[in-house]
């Protein structure tokens, strides 16, 4: 019969090779032709693994390490494996009660499933770490370390300065600039961290590695043949001199206000103080966001740079530059004297501006004394000298002054958050007052730093180094160097000298004489230090507060020593009362000396002691911190979320000090729901930290302000 | 010769597994020789095998025709008893637990049934052109295979199909085979398009038909009706029988995975929905969708992992997909993927052409038989190896819909290694006697 049906055997064999034609012809098409499966696999099979650089280290001027790194440690869980282990222990040695473990088990299984790795408790505490390595035997494999970089601040000051890192949130990613973070990155939010954050990130580094199908990372690929290493962030070199920072902290402690403190020759920033501050540690670790709700709502505002962020009018401090206007466009000498027989009565009578010191006086003696007749006259003679043709070509002419200054725009330092100041235009009378309505009788009080302008601490300081290196400086900043060079460009404005108008030595040497006097004889007595020549000026700005008449704000402001100056210094306490001498000129001594001499005196040491002590806040602030504190323990958390107030807090983390105001006024507004036309106006006003720099018509402006000394 | 391909492609099988299982913290010595892991046990399996191998190779070849019957009659007790004892593995209660390793019944019966169907078509006063016989035949070998359908397990009793390449060998008429093939194309379209399509075409065909053949009709009457016959047949399959099957026969998770062969989700699911409320309907569209892609991922990941393989593979070890445990079943019903990524379309085309020299190489030897019995066994044996290893690769390359069948030889798993062995083991001993005439 086999016989019969041998040719059955081809078919058989036809039939077997043509199926696995077919299984070939589709392996061929798989394999050779559908590219889609590879890319499928790559992105399935393999995971790009971030790893992220230390960030740079930050030095002060002595190379001290002031912004450095250190390891902590997040406990972390994986729940399909903690089988068998004492959960009494964990939340023994973590604080915890059951109830908070399962709620957090919980949490880590809907967050990375039960077998990939959860943070069970981020950034432990050293003292948690001890208990934890004893027992961590115990805890495998389903509890573990994970090692995580964060900042460190090995000095307990400069928290303004340094700034903080922050999560990114929706704004930074929409935001080309920042291209490249993803939602978990930290960046820098604010201060030093924030303007050099291309620099101080590093270079990031990538690792591929394998994972398998429920996501868990497994090995790496190649042994890491693809990889590109995380590269470090660059150190950086500050002008700081981080023991005169502390102490400058220490002497504004329980006051508002700042310290700036600048080489004059370099433009370096030495000291940059912004009272109250916060201790730098408090924006770091574990308890970070809740620290940052308590800083952002405080009502002292210890989050808000008042160095280069608060405007104040300069008051008095203000008069050194008029002194120069007038001695460079010729309506005075040094000799030219001005009688004031206890008011400036150039304008007429109405309201005039009173002098304390009556008397005849030359221009240093106007300076020593601070008198303000004498200024009022200077500046009404520069800008109704018959040379310029109207009161706008004059004003214009007495604004180049100012910008020459570097007052009235932003003078471009490293720290965010910059503001112009306000030096009053033409343009702006104009349209204030109108064209032609207005002349110098308008804005006298500007004569001696009152009414229109403003100025931040660090334009004044700036104003100082100008002073002292007789016509030019640098733009003040807080970095001298980057290791590794600057490659980003960053540091290349601060090299410049700015010197707009060229003003002769012997100008300078009139103001200078002044300003010794005003420390050696002068108003400014207790900025006095044996042994240097210091010049200095004096300023006790008058000041309202939602149209209220607020305690003096003190100012003192000079450099030293007198020949080849290494300091130029500013300090304003808020609201302290009395004259400028009285409190910012010793807090401005004292400075000098630890900067110069490198320590204070023995018999000086007392003073530094008496005003760590010397609380100067105003009553307002306190009686805003208790409705703020009432406010946030009466409304719980989930009343302020429903209002938008939690959100706010983490939404507004990139934006500018304004904006914390804001959140502040917010709260406030929802407060007492029915004064609402009021508080809109109280809210413009309060964003001035000042008080009334814009004069919306002559009807509302104040009492014309007489600064005194 | 077929010894050392056998051993070859089992040893290629343990070092797949190996590359699927494979840490690169393990210890290759103490793992392989650990028991612990399904390499060092496949190599376990091998041993056992091989000394298997030697007591087929030692026995005589009268044995195996002198009990063919009894063992077949044993196989099929085997799989009865397995609806008493049975247990239940992977959704069919197909398997015997024996402590040290479970038997599935269904996967020996292969190797029982070969033999009694050998035995039987081997009888001197056969004439396998009688219906009668024919059926008998069909009978023997597929009995198991029905038996195996009803306990669930429908991959393997599919295996028994393959009979039908010794039976057609042995003169079982062409148009059996032909009908059988027409069917099955038939059900498959009438899968993808949809009745009213078929019905159309179908009458449009058949008239077709009639007005070319009209002339013939005054000498062969017979045509006529044999044309209605098959046009009514057709479109009766075409509109209910699928239905039938696909709602009677099939298991849902069945008609879902044949359904997802051919492109489709299966119309079928929600036949009683009709007075459901439209949250329910949701629900059902949701799990239908969620069936669907469990269904959709085995075969996706599978294809994944050997479409990235390209032509010259990532490398023995270096798969990403394989060493994840991204496709399921790795190590048994889908290690084909694991050549596929880790050698590519040259592992692929090489292990291909090795599979076919085998099977040809089996008709070969089937071919010079003197006695029916051999070769009859040995077409058996060519038979159910092709259909195992067309199916498995079908299935991991998406021509198949997802069936439950091993790759001979290279798949994990003492049962279905121990089956092949015997199979072929049997065959070249019987081979090695080609010259004595068994029956």
């Amino acid at each position: 019969m086999s016989v019969f049906n041998q040719s059955r055997k081809n078919v058989i064999m036809l039939v077997f090779i043509g199926m696995f034609g077919i299984i070939l012809a589709q392996l061929i098409n798989l394999q050779v032709f559908s590219s889609q499966y590879k890319i499928d696999a790559d992105n399935q099979g393999l995971f790009r693994k971030v790893i992220y650089p230390d960030r740079g280290i930050v030095f002060d001027r002595n190379g001290h390490a002031i912004l450095q790194n250190t390891v902590i440690y997040d406990l972390m869980v994986i729940p399909g494996k903690t089988k068998g282990t004492d959960t009494a222990a964990v939340c023994r040695i973590l604080n915890i009660d059951s109830a908070e473990f399962h709620k957090r088990i919980i949490a880590a299984i809907i967050k990375n499933k039960s077998y990939r790795a959860s943070v069970f408790e981020p950034m432990l505490s050293n003292e948690k770490m001890a208990k934890l390595n004893e027992n961590l035997y115990k805890l495998a494999p389903g509890y573990f370390l994970q090692e995580r970089s964060v900042r460190d601040y090995p000095y307990e000051a400069g928290g303004n300065i340094f700034g903080y890192l922050g999560e990114v949130d929706s704004n930074i990613l929409k935001n080309p600039k920042y291209q490249g973070y993803v939602m978990g990155d930290y960046i820098g939010r604010a201060g030093l961290e924030r303007t050099y954050e291309k620099v101080l990130m590093g270079q990031r580094g990538i690792e591929f590695w394998k994972k398998d199908n429920l996501n868990r990372l497994t090995e790496q690929l190649e042994n890491g043949k693809f990889d590109t290493a995380a590269i470090a962030g660059q150190n950086m070199f500050t002008s700081i001199d981080i023991e005169l920072q502390a102490l400058g902290e220490k002497l504004m402690e329980n006051k508002l206000g700042s310290i700036v403190a600048v080489d004059p020759k370099t433009g370096g920033i030495l000291a940059m103080v912004s009272s109250p501050t916060y201790k730098p540690k408090l924006l770091t670790g574990a308890e970070r966001k809740k620290h940052y709700a308590e800083l952002l709502l405080s009502p002292a505002r210890p989050l808000f740079n008042r160095a280069v962020s608060a405007t104040y009018s300069p008051g008095s401090t203000f008069k050194t530059l008029q002194a120069l206007i007038g001695l460079h466009e010729g309506v005075i000498t040094t000799d030219t004297r001005v009688s004031c027989s206890g008011a400036f009565y150039g304008c007429g009578s109405g309201k005039p501006m009173r002098c304390l010191d009556y008397g005849t006086f030359d221009l240093r003696n106007a300076i020593r004394l601070s008198d303000n007749t004498y200024f009022a006259t200077v500046m009404q003679r520069v800008i109704n000298n018959p040379k310029y043709p109207s009161v706008d070509s004059s004003l214009a002419v007495w604004d180049r002054y100012m910008y020459a200054f570097g007052l009235g725009h932003r003078l471009g330092v490293d720290v965010p958050s910059e503001y112009n100041g306000n030096i009053p235009t033409p343009l702006y009378y104009d349209k204030v007052y109108g064209k032609g309505r207005w002349n110098y009788c308008t804005f006298r009080s500007v004569s001696i730093g009152q009414g229109e302008v403003n100025t931040t601490p660090i334009q004044t300081a700036n104003e100082m180094a100008y002073i002292a290196n007789k016509g030019w400086y640098r733009i003040p900043h807080l970095i001298d160097s980057i290791e590794g060079g600057d490659q980003f460009e960053l540091l290349s404005n601060f090299k410049e000298k700015h010197n707009a108008i060229d003003i002769p030595d012997s100008v300078f040497e009139a103001v200078h004489d002044g300003m010794q006097w005003v420390v050696e004889r002068g108003t400014g007595g207790g900025a006095k230090v044996p042994g240097i020549a210091i010049c200095g000026k004096t300023g006790t700005v008058e000041n309202y507060y939602r149209g209220v008449k607020q305690p003096n704000h003190a100012f003192f402001c000079g450099f030293a020593p007198r020949d080849n100056p290494k300091i130029a210094i500013m300090c304003v306490v808020e609201n302290s009362g009395r004259f400028g001498g009285t409190y910012a000129a010793p807090i401005v001594g004292l400075m000098i000396e630890k900067y110069l001499n490198d320590t204070i005196a023995k018999n000086r040491q007392g003073i530094v002691d008496k005003f760590e002590k010397l609380n100067l806040i105003p009553p307002r602030i306190y009686r805003e911190m208790k409705t703020v504190d009432s406010m946030l323990h009466a409304k719980d958390s989930a009343y302020l979320l429903a209002k938008g107030y939690i959100k706010l807090i983490r939404d507004t983390m990139e934006i500018d000090a304004t904006d914390e105001q804001e959140i502040l006024d917010q709260i406030k507004k929802d407060k007492d729901d029915g004064k609402k036309d009021e508080q809109k106006k109280d809210k413009d006003e309060k964003l001035k930290i000042n008080t009334e720099a814009i004069l919306p018509n002559e009807k509302k402006k104040p009492e014309v302000k007489d600064s005194v000394m | 010769m077929l010894v050392w391909l056998y051993a070859l492609i089992v040893i290629f099988g343990i070092v797949c597994i190996y590359s699927v299982e494979y840490k690169s913290t393990d210890d290759l010595w103490r793992t392989l020789t650990g028991f612990k892991k399904n390499y060092s046990k496949q190599l376990f399996f091998f041993a056992a095998c091989s000394v298997l191998a030697v007591f087929i190779l030692l026995t005589d070849s009268k044995l195996f025709t002198a009990t063919s019957n009894i063992s077949y009659l044993v196989g099929i007790v085997l799989i009865l008893a397995t609806f008493v004892v049975g247990k239940e593995i992977k959704g069919s209660k197909s398997w015997i637990p024996l402590g040290f390793m479970n038997l599935q019944p269904v996967e020996l019966c292969k190797i029982f049934t070969a033999l009694a169907l050998s035995k039987y078509l081997s009888m001197p006063e056969m004439d396998f052109k009688k219906p009668k016989s024919q059926l008998i035949a069909a009978a023997i070998a597929f009995s198991p295979g029905i038996l195996s359908i009803l306990q669930g397990e429908t991959g393997l009793a599919m295996v028994y199909f393959s009979f039908l390449i010794p039976m057609y060998r042995e003169g079982l008429p062409g148009f059996y085979l032909i009908s059988l093939i027409g069917l099955g194309s038939l059900i498959v379209i009438s899968l993808v398009l949809p009745a009213i399509t078929i019905l159309v075409s179908f009458t449009l065909i058949a008239l077709g038909c009639i007005y070319f053949l009209r002339r013939q009709f005054r000498r062969n009457r017979s045509l006529l009706t044999l044309i209605i016959a098959v046009w009514i047949f057709s479109s009766l399959i075409a509109t209910l029988g699928v239905k039938v099957l696909m709602t009677k026969v099939f298991k849902p998770y069945q008609a879902a995975r044949i359904y997802s062969m051919v492109g489709k989700t299966n119309p079928y699911i929600d036949i009683n929905t009709a007075n459901l409320s439209a949250k329910d309907l949701e629900q059902i569209e949701k799990d239908k969708r969620r069936a669907q892609a469990a269904q959709n991922y085995n075969v996706n990941q599978s294809k994944i992992a050997i479409g990235s393989g390209g032509i010259t593979g990532k490398g023995f070890l270096k798969g990403t997909q394989t060493r994840g445990d991204f496709v399921p079943e790795q190590h048994t019903d889908f290690i084909f993927t694991s050549v596929g990524e880790n050698f590519g379309l040259l592992g692929t085309g090489v292990l291909m052409i090795v599979y076919l020299f085998f099977l040809l190489r089996i008709i070969t030897i089937a071919e010079r038989q003197r006695s029916t019995f051999s070769r009859v066994y040995a077409y058996s044996v060519a038979g159910i190896m092709f259909f195992h290893i067309v199916v498995n690769i079908c299935v991991t390359v998406g021509l198949a819909p997802v069936i439950g069948i091993t790759l001979p030889l290279m798949s994990y798993g003492g049962s279905s290694l121990l089956t092949f062995t015997i199979l072929i083991f049997v065959l070249i001993k019987l081979d090695a006697d080609r010259q004595m005439v068994l029956r």
